[in-house]
């Protein structure tokens, strides 16, 4: 969502670059300008709320203020300290990447025979993995827990990576194979005229004009795995698996009666911000990947 | 360079559906071909087969003296040029335009030079370095030209490559194409839709229509005998006037009157044994106004009232509505199986092109005279010409 605040903040400033307008357009860009603040306040506040607590030293941890009176890093380093957190961040890295990997390697050969090829079945896959990405993944959640006990892969890097890049293929075949039918057919023909081999001409013609749509999909399926709870907390059961979302629910306090708030909350800004500086880097890409398809563009 | 053959080439779609029905065409070496025709005629099916970008259904395919029916594209050694450019959007233009060369392993030194040399003759080596984005239409159309000329193929193939451009760009890069082509001595087969393309372009033209061959020709040939009522519709800018006639003892009985039949074509319609039902066809440079035909004999006088005049300088542009009885339902219904509907010809409507020094004025009645030497006679039931007979080709 965050990701459509900026464009949408654009759009009023234009008229605004005309040296006069009428009062009807000052009204207009004056209210889109307070809708937009007030929406983006509603978004980040809990950001904000988050990051300040995180910075709270623990004393005043509960005195409701939003900025922090005493400021300290007392609970990154707490957080850094115990190897809970440090070998959760490293699962989730791993986890997040191979998945990510995994997926959008497959999604690109299924979303391109989508996407170009008549084969029996065809309107099946897509209508199978339709329903994949509808099913609720808490139904899902007991039964594969059965199965990957039975497997031996509980609690292990492929009990999360086979999930996440279940749940994510969907969604990767279609925002690739919406950037695959935006390349013109003539090109593979014309490829294929000037001598290239199949993959020649996937290699050098269509997957260099697939790249962007290729990352794009790629950052999307790395957010999915990296926020999921659901799985992570439900198929591991030790540090050797859990991710950092999961490991945030196992953190305790230095005493038993103390709330572990803090480190929560730094740890909460530690994995927001990878994600933050992805969006924010490469917004325009992510937001292309989502409405392409839907608008020529 | 080579000759292109088809055989009996047939597509058939898996649900069934004959997008091209048993063509058979002889491509001589150095020729350049049009295939035209309305769309949805197979004129590009044919196009794509002989490129290998379409499995032939039946048939046999020959360049050269190989069969390349099997072939890979990479293997017949043929360039195409399509109607969208297909240019690679990531490259430059000598990128582009050494492509092939790059897959084809040419040492770059070779391929450096013959971009080089391409560009100059495309007018185009400013451009090298820019990507196509950044190019105009008629720039891009040349990029794609050269594209397909730095491989010094067997054959050019090109697949409506000017429909994209305006009207005046399009006549420049014509001749433009005309002239490489008889400079590069290829063999070219050129697709289009577009019958005055077809006229001005090709040492032989290839109507299609439905997936069939309707007739091959010299375009000259094409205009002068065409073999039936689609032929004669399609080709011809404005297109032929068509009449329903009725067959008496020496006339032809239409709305404008008894046209009289000469001795040939008397002969030629006893002996293909005509039916007393039949459409007239007349081009509209056979009309002209009587007043300036002087004492000219021969040829049938009538009265039209002026619908509409277009003057376009050198001639003049006469429209009238054919009068008299309506046309039977029946007819229409001929018409539309053998073709006529495809054409774009309008029925009732008629055109005649008059000398500039008519004094002909829109709303008033004119006396109009028609060579009837000239006449085309056809039967409505299977289109064919009955005046200009020619073997089923």
């Amino acid at each position: 969502m965050t990701t459509t605040h900026p464009t949408a903040a654009h759009q009023p400033a234009a008229p605004g670059a005309r040296p006069r307008r009428s009062t009807a357009q000052t009204r207009r860009v004056v209210g889109w300008s307070v809708a937009n603040v007030v929406v983006v306040a509603y978004a980040l506040f809990p950001v904000w709320w988050i990051a300040a607590l995180s910075f709270k030293d623990p004393s005043t941890l509960t005195d409701g203020d939003f900025i922090p009176s005493k400021w300290t890093t007392q609970n990154y380093r707490g957080i850094f300290q115990t190897s809970e957190f440090t070998r959760a961040l490293i699962n989730s890295i791993g986890i997040a990447l191979i998945a990510t990997v995994i997926a959008v390697i497959l999604g690109t050969m299924a979303a391109y025979a989508v996407a170009r090829l008549r084969f029996p079945g065809k309107r099946l896959l897509i209508g199978m993995s339709l329903l994949i990405a509808m099913f609720p993944p808490i139904s899902l959640v007991s039964p594969l827990f059965n199965i990957e006990r039975l497997l031996g892969i509980f609690d292990t890097w492929p009990g999360l990576i086979i999930p996440y890049m279940t749940f994510s293929l969907p969604l990767a075949i279609y925002t690739l194979s919406a950037f695959f039918r935006e390349i013109p057919w003539d090109l593979e023909k014309a490829a294929k005229v000037d001598g290239a081999t199949p993959a020649q001409a996937f290699r050098l013609v269509i997957a260099p004009l697939a790249a962007p749509g290729v990352f794009t999909t790629a950052i999307l399926v790395f957010i999915f795995c990296w926020n999921d709870f659901l799985f992570a907390i439900s198929l591991t059961s030790t540090t050797r698996a859990r991710t950092v979302p999961a490991a945030i629910a196992f953190f305790t306090g230095s005493s038993q009666f103390q709330q572990p708030t803090g480190s929560i909350a730094a740890a909460a800004v530690v994995i927001t911000v990878p994600i933050i500086v992805f969006v924010l880097l490469f917004q325009r890409h992510i937001v292309a990947g989502l409405t392409s398809g839907a608008v020529k563009g | 360079m080579a000759e292109i053959v088809l055989e009996g080439i047939t597509k058939r779609y898996p649900d069934g559906a004959v997008a091209v029905r048993d063509v058979n065409l002889a491509i001589a070496d150095g020729e350049f071909v049009i295939l035209v025709g309305p769309s949805g005629c197979g004129k590009s099916t044919t196009l794509n087969m002989i490129a290998g970008l379409e499995d032939i259904t039946e048939g046999t395919l020959r360049i050269g003296d190989q069969v390349v029916n099997d072939k890979p594209p990479k293997e017949r050694d043929i360039a195409m040029v399509f109607q969208s450019y297909a240019l690679y959007p990531h490259m430059t233009v000598r990128a582009n335009m050494g492509f092939a060369l790059r897959l084809a392993k040419v040492d770059k030194a070779t391929s450096d030079a013959k971009v080089e040399e391409a560009a100059r003759i495309l007018d185009l080596t400013e451009h090298l370095d820019r990507k196509p984005a950044n190019l105009s239409g008629g720039q891009r159309q040349r990029v794609a030209m050269g594209r397909a000329i730095v491989r010094n193929p067997k054959a050019f193939l090109m697949d409506e490559p000017l429909s994209n451009l305006d009207a005046k760009l399009r006549v420049q890069m014509r001749t433009q194409i005309s002239r490489l082509q008889r400079r590069l001595g290829t063999t070219t087969v050129y697709v289009t839709h577009d019958q005055v393309e077809a006229m001005t372009l090709g040492d032989k033209v290839v109507v299609m229509r439905s997936g069939v061959v309707q007739q091959v020709g010299t375009p000259q040939h094409l205009y002068d005998s065409p073999r039936n009522l689609f032929v004669a519709g399609f080709i011809g800018s404005p297109g032929m006037n068509f009449l329903n006639a009725t067959l008496e003892e020496n006339a032809l009985r239409t709305s404008v009157g008894d046209l009289p039949l000469d001795d040939r074509t008397r002969q030629l319609l006893t002996r293909a044994d005509a039916p007393r039902e039949l459409i007239v066809g007349i081009r509209p440079e056979d009309f002209e106004e009587a007043s300036l035909m002087g004492g000219r004999h021969g040829g049938h006088t009538f009265t039209v009232t002026v619908d509409v005049l277009e003057s376009v300088g050198s001639d003049v542009y006469l429209h009238f509505t054919e009068e008299g009885p309506a046309r039977t339902s029946e007819l229409e219904e001929l018409a539309v199986d053998s073709g006529l509907a495809d054409t774009g010809v309008q029925e009732h409507q008629l055109v005649a092109r008059l000398s500039a020094a008519t004094r002909a004025a829109e709303g008033e009645q004119l006396e109009l005279w028609m060579n009837t030497s000239r006449l085309h006679v056809f039967d409505p039931a299977t289109g064919a010409n009955l005046v200009h007979p020619e073997p089923t080709v």
